[in-house]
């Protein structure tokens, strides 16, 4: 009865919440994915296929952890440093985790400065998280070098105890640390489209008729923070167990 | 009637993207870092058995669920997508339980044949 008095044919019908809202956003016609840029839905889903590609991988290390007879190398000491004159055991993967939880704080403030358009702000946090992350993959290749050098450590066995410490602990810190350098690379080429004024001018980026928008920085740090969410994980059940 | 009301209340219009005051990624970022260090003083002070694992997945748990809920916006997200994504991951609480159960068995199957081998 009172749709004939609606001012503006532009103002979009009320969405539904709750389950009801889920039903009607499944059933609808042309999108499921209300009130969200089709990249970052995009993002979402290759996110979730990323999710399952690493669980794979942890699930697979806890089988073979489980199932091995020879003792398992302890990270904690395998992972210690020599501050100070003094042994502190798996300092180096708490700065790590420091730094890339860092690198994930800088991102959100670029991704909430980005959506507010100012440019500056948003290039110099994006650089920040980009200049973390590469500090992150450069702490990591000085972990696997003085396990590969110093202690002895191959993918395919070790003197300290069970071969299989090797091989998961190369397959999958190598696996998130590519992600990490391919996202700083990612940072890098986002921070220059919003310095140049990229998005300001909706300008399509290289492989893409698509406008830039300031979406593609959230859509960025939906990636960075995955990253981070998956270090969480590898912290968790391969250096604390 | 109904009707008529429902429209007086539209959802918040998304102007553009997610916006939302920079005080609450601060909060959060600290937050990550006091949980961070949390877990790491779980293996400083050698905390071993169930109170080690009930702490590591705590944490963990935390933290992953702030870095989803807040960085990246799942608690403004419209549940069709929240769903779309979570709930395909609850899945995988399958494969690790036939992990574990393999685990056990490859392990025990190696028991009996390196004792077979002593003997």
């Amino acid at each position: 009865m009172t749709q004939g008095t609606r001012a503006t044919a532009a103002e979009p019908l009320p969405l539904a919440e709750g389950i009801q809202g889920i039903v009607s956003d499944w059933s609808s016609d042309q999108r499921a994915f209300k009130n969200v840029p089709w990249g970052k839905a995009m993002m979402w889903i290759f996110l979730l296929s990323d999710t399952f590609i690493f669980s794979s991988f942890l699930i697979s290390y806890m089988t073979v952890r489980m199932s091995t007879t020879d003792p398992w190398p302890n990270p904690s000491e395998v992972f210690a440093l020599v501050l100070f004159g003094k042994k502190i055991p798996l300092i180096l993967i708490a700065i790590m985790t420091f730094v890339l939880i860092s690198s994930s704080g800088t991102m959100a403030m670029a991704v909430n400065f980005g959506y507010r358009k100012d440019r500056v702000k948003t290039f110099v946090l994006l650089l920040v998280t980009a200049a973390l992350g590469a500090t992150f993959v450069g702490m990591q290749a000085f972990e696997w070098t003085k396990l590969i050098v110093d202690e002895g450590i191959r993918p395919w066995g070790n003197p300290l105890g069970a071969a299989q410490f090797g091989s998961t602990f190369f397959m999958i810190t190598g696996f998130h640390g590519t992600h990490v350098s391919i996202g700083v690379i990612f940072l890098i080429i986002v921070a220059i489209k919003v310095i140049r004024g990229d998005l300001d001018h909706e300008r399509p980026g290289f492989m893409t008729g698509r406008k830039g928008k300031y979406e593609i920085v959230e859509i960025m740090g939906l990636y960075w923070h995955f990253v981070d969410l998956v270090w969480v994980f590898i912290f968790a059940v391969f250096y604390l167990w | 009637m109904a009707h008529a009301e429902a429209q007086q209340h539209p959802v918040a219009a998304h102007v553009e993207g997610q916006q939302h005051p920079i005080g609450i990624y601060l909060k959060i970022w600290g937050l990550l870092f006091v949980l961070s260090t949390a877990s790491y003083l779980v293996d400083y002070f050698h905390f071993q058995g169930y109170l080690r694992w009930f702490l590591i997945i705590l944490f963990m748990l935390l933290k992953a669920g702030l870095i989803v809920a807040v960085f990246m916006h799942m608690l403004w997200e419209r549940l069709a997508m929240v769903y779309a994504i979570l709930v395909p991951t609850v899945l995988l609480m399958v494969l690790l339980g036939i992990g574990a159960l393999e685990a056990d068995y490859t392990f025990f199957t190696r028991g009996v044949f390196f004792l077979k081998g002593l003997l």
